[in-house]
């Protein structure tokens, strides 16, 4: 008996202190709430019917939002953590093994639980609008990839509260990471959450790739692809290549860590850095998976604000295309301190700078788009306009990084972490914030209000540069990441404070958001028209939210700014008066993306904690799921004219 | 609306960062990177510097086009009328902001490689020096979870969490670890290389003159990484000399127990020895 109080005690951690008592009181209240809510108003059915069934992108779009809020939340306080035990030298707030834990779950949860379902969020929310189809080419998959991500994420975020979480940083370079320096389940919660939300994000890059590539309304050709849509396609190109590199390495690390193998170990053969090697091949990849959507974001945000076409598209496309090639040749530089002959560390060196040549030209259409435009400053727009200057820091200082004996001495330092932090809050948070203002009554037909908006803009941009410009500094200085506590005398204790204030301002901004969004829940001005920012892109003709099947009428687009176009010749979106409706084939809900992804959520446990009797439960079901499918025949139904009339009608569109 | 106040913060601190970089700021202490005491720290340095004005250049210019555009096309209510001209693109424009961006990495780039193949070669080293100590010295460094041990294999001496080395000799550094990963950096002499099992690195690194530096891992490496630092005292080339004789005649031998206790993941204080192999 003593035994198995002293297992769950550790098991649960309950011997680790407040922070995680306090997490645990927090988990369930939280739980016992939600369950309390769903039941007193009678919402199970709603859930299941609605969303956790659904197969509708718009839908899928809106659960990515949200989970990247909540993980924007999570790992936004792992960092508010890690600031407030950095504040002052020889801080006793957080040990080292709760440090080493947060910062490793801080930036895996941010790059990989919020940044990809953010941007993930948008493919859904835009695209089939945008290019004028009805869903994407697999809803079904779809709704796989959203709740592999789902419940990955969840199992990922348990590790804080059961077992540990891991500890090895988000990069988990072995051979620390290996069994023999880091027992304990958690760098396996690390291993088996990110592949299996990375099987969703192949999925993802496969729909959206096809997607594009079959389902164009007639008449939209790849060159009057909206400037997002564009983008949205080469990421998914990226994720294709760049993913399974990923998936490999994990695999590789995780049957050392489960079977015992040697792939990275210190004996019996192994090669840690050629982990290092396959992590990069995915990692740099990656960066542009979450920038170049940002990218795409900005671009109609600034055009539809200037009111004016996007300048220079071609250049835009192509600037996009060699990135997306670039990206692939640059891994090397997140090791130029490995070894690599002079040769190997000039081409890498030089190839990281090429990409500021692309990136370039994007900045200077950005700014020709708002040059002779008429410039509103509605928040989306703030947040676009505030990206350049940000954007700007980050990226040439990515520059200066990209020179291999300069990068020996900011390697790992806090020069680093100041400029990925600029180019990942300045490129893709406030890419991703524009886009939450700008398709916000797109995705729920409110608009956000605009003064909470300004607010949550200045405090956020304000607070981010405070916390982050006084890093270059640190780094100068010779502090290096992950450290988590630092002796007094080297003069780094005011600049860590003043990074921390910086880090609560942004906490507040946040916190402003997610104010904005409750309150224009409620209060927020309704969006009538679905075109409330006299948008350019086939999102902005139908109504907000769009109607289950999108478009009535599949419109015919004539040329670039297809709605922008519709609107100068005085057209409808359904086409000419008295084309008669046809009913239309959609595909049917299904409950078992949820049911499968769960089975791989206990799966993923049974690797975790090696119970492989749960591991084969979970396989076996994942299985029985893939077999159901296989002989599903009735998968789709079809709306009825009349249903579409009444529609439309409500909408004004008759 | 203007976003000016921050604009003005920023570039005060830039300003003061540009000015603090040029008068070197002498204290190897406080800014170890930017106050190189060595011919390797200082190429590194200057590449920095000259890579920071580039970009500084790129920086101003961007920020005067940023600014002018969003303050001359904003939205005013007296023009409110206007209708922005739908502009496809202008070639010539195109064209420029391609080529100056070229010619920018260009301009980055020969300096970058040309310092990249020299630091691979060791420094140069004065007649009179090496006639003392010889053209160079090699010291093997092995990281421990989480302690630094420096092996002398010419003069079969070891010590822990410190080194001695003398000073205007380039020191070609054996880096390799007997566990996880780390980095060795000492910011004010030079930049940082890997240590990683069953790898050896090399890393030059020469200091001017006699004097103590800050040393540490950069790489994370488990619970005790953060205090994983060591010294570099450089020494003249006598005085090393005359160390190097001390303690080969009066430190102990490495014992058995004690290169257990260094290779036992923990924290220990600074060691020496005078043997390499345990006994």
């Amino acid at each position: 008996m003593h035994g198995v109080v002293n297992w769950a005690v550790h098991f649960f951690m309950l011997d680790e202190g407040p922070l995680i008592w306090l997490s645990d009181f927090l988990i369930i209240c939280a739980s016992l709430g939600i369950l309390a809510v769903l039941t007193k108003f009678r919402l199970w059915k709603w859930l299941w019917d609605e969303w956790l069934t659904t197969v509708d992108h718009k839908k899928i779009g809106i659960m990515y939002m949200i989970a990247a809020i909540l993980m924007l939340f999570r790992g936004g306080t792992d960092g508010l953590l890690m600031r407030a035990q950095l504040a002052w030298p020889n801080m006793h707030f957080l040990n080292a093994d709760h440090y080493d834990q947060i910062f490793t779950t801080h930036g895996t949860i941010m790059i990989l639980f919020m940044a990809m379902p953010a941007i993930i969020g948008f493919f859904n929310v835009a695209v089939p609008l945008q290019i004028g189809c009805r869903d994407v080419a697999f809803p079904y998959l779809n709704a796989i990839s959203f709740w592999l991500f789902f419940f990955a994420a969840l199992l990922f975020n348990l590790s804080f509260v059961v077992g540990g979480s891991p500890d090895g940083g988000w990069t988990s370079y072995p051979p620390y990471v290996e069994n023999q320096f880091d027992p304990g389940p958690g760098e396996n919660y690390y291993l088996v959450a990110l592949s299996i939300t990375g099987i969703g994000t192949i999925a993802t890059g496969i729909n959206f790739l096809v997607t594009i590539l079959r389902m164009r309304a007639p008449g939209m050709t790849f060159m009057r692809l909206p400037m997002f849509t564009w983008s949205v396609f080469v990421t998914s190109v990226i994720i294709l290549f760049a993913f399974p590199v990923l998936a490999v390495a994990l695999a590789l690390l995780l049957i050392d860590r489960d079977f015992g193998s040697h792939f990275f170990t210190v004996d019996g053969g192994g090669a840690p850095m050629q982990y290092v090697n396959l992590f990069w091949f995915w990692g740099h990849p990656e960066v542009y998976i979450v920038i170049l959507p940002a990218f795409g974001i900005f671009s109609e945000v600034i055009s539809t604000f200037s009111h004016k076409r996007i300048f220079g598209y071609s250049a835009m496309v192509v600037s996009m295309v060699a990135i997306a090639i670039l990206s692939f040749i640059t891994w090397v530089h997140h090791f130029f301190t490995m070894g690599a002959g002079p040769g190997v560390n000039s081409f890498f060196g030089v190839s990281t700078m090429a990409i500021a040549i692309p990136t370039g030209v994007k900045v200077f259409n950005w700014l020709f788009t708002m040059h002779k435009g008429r410039i509103e400053f509605k928040t989306a727009m703030l947040w676009a306009i505030g990206f350049i200057p940000n954007f700007l820091i980050g990226g040439l200082t990515g520059v200066m990084l990209a020179v291999p004996p300069a990068d020996y001495q900011y390697h790992n330092s806090y020069f680093l972490i100041a400029h990925f932090h600029y180019v990942l809050i300045g490129g893709t948070v406030f890419g991703v914030f524009a886009g939450l203002y700008y398709w916000w009554p797109k995705m729920f037909g409110v608009l956000l209000n605009e003064k909470l908006g300004r607010w949550h803009f200045w405090t956020f941009m304000i607070g981010f540069n405070v916390c982050f410009f006084p890093q270059f500094f640190l780094g100068f200085m010779g502090m290096t990441r992950r450290m988590y506590t630092y002796p007094a005398g080297y003069g780094w204790g005011v600049v860590n404070l003043i990074s921390t204030i910086g880090a609560f301002l942004m906490g507040v901004g946040f916190i402003i958001l997610v104010y904005n969004i409750l309150w224009s829940a409620r209060y927020g001005e309704r969006d009538v028209t679905g075109d409330p920012w006299d948008g350019r892109t086939l999102e902005w003709a139908t109504t907000s939210p769009a109607p289950h099947y999108n478009f009535a009428i599949i419109p015919t687009v004539k040329g670039r700014d297809a709605w922008w176009l519709m609107k100068q010749n005085g057209e409808s979106i359904n086409g000419p008066k008295g084309v008669p409706f046809r009913p239309i084939h959609m595909p049917n809900n299904s409950g078992r993306p949820f049911i499968m992804s769960l089975f791989f959520f206990i799966l993923g446990a049974g690797f975790v904690f090696q119970w492989w009797i749960l591991a084969i439960i979970g396989f076996v079901g994942v299985l029985v799921c893939m077999a159901q499918r296989s002989f599903e025949y009735d998968d789709s139904h079809y709306i009825p004219v009349e249903e579409i009339e009444k529609t439309e009608a409500a909408a004004g569109r008759l | 609306m203007k976003p000016k106040g921050r604009r003005v913060g920023g570039l005060i601190a830039l300003i003061g960062f540009t000015v603090l970089a040029l008068t070197g700021c002498d204290s190897p202490k406080y800014w170890p990177v930017l106050s190189p005491q060595g011919p390797v720290a200082r190429s590194e340095y200057y590449l920095i510097i000259y890579s920071f004005i580039l970009m500084l250049l790129v920086v101003l210019a961007v920020f005067i086009l940023f600014f002018w555009v969003i303050i001359k096309y904003r939205a005013r209510p007296d023009n409110a009328d206007y209708v922005p001209p739908e502009i496809e693109g202008n070639a010539k424009l195109e064209t420029l902001w391609t080529v100056i961006p070229i010619l920018v990495v260009i301009a980055l780039a020969i300096p970058t490689v040309a310092v990249t193949y020299k630091l691979v070669y060791p420094p140069k080293v004065e007649a009179a020096t090496a006639k003392v100590v010889g053209k160079s010295i090699t010291i093997d460094v092995i990281s421990e979870q989480w302690k630094w041990v420096f092996k002398y294999p010419a003069q079969n001496i070891e010590t822990v969490n410190y080194v001695n080395i003398p000073a205007g000799v380039p020191v070609d550094f054996e880096l390799t670890s007997s566990g996880p990963m780390n980095t060795f950096w000492v910011p004010a002499l030079g930049g940082m290389e890997f240590t990683m099992p069953h790898m050896n690195l090399k890393l030059w690194l020469e200091a001017d003159h006699p004097g103590s530096y800050l040393g540490r891992s950069a790489q994370y490496s488990g619970r005790g990484f953060a205090n994983m630092t060591f010294t570099v005292n450089a020494l003249s080339p006598t005085d090393f000399e005359n160390w190097v004789k001390s303690v080969q005649q009066t430190a102990p031998k490495l014992t058995q127990q004690a290169a257990a206790q260094i290779n036992k993941p923990g924290l220990i204080g600074k060691l020496t020895f005078s043997s390499t192999t345990p006994e």
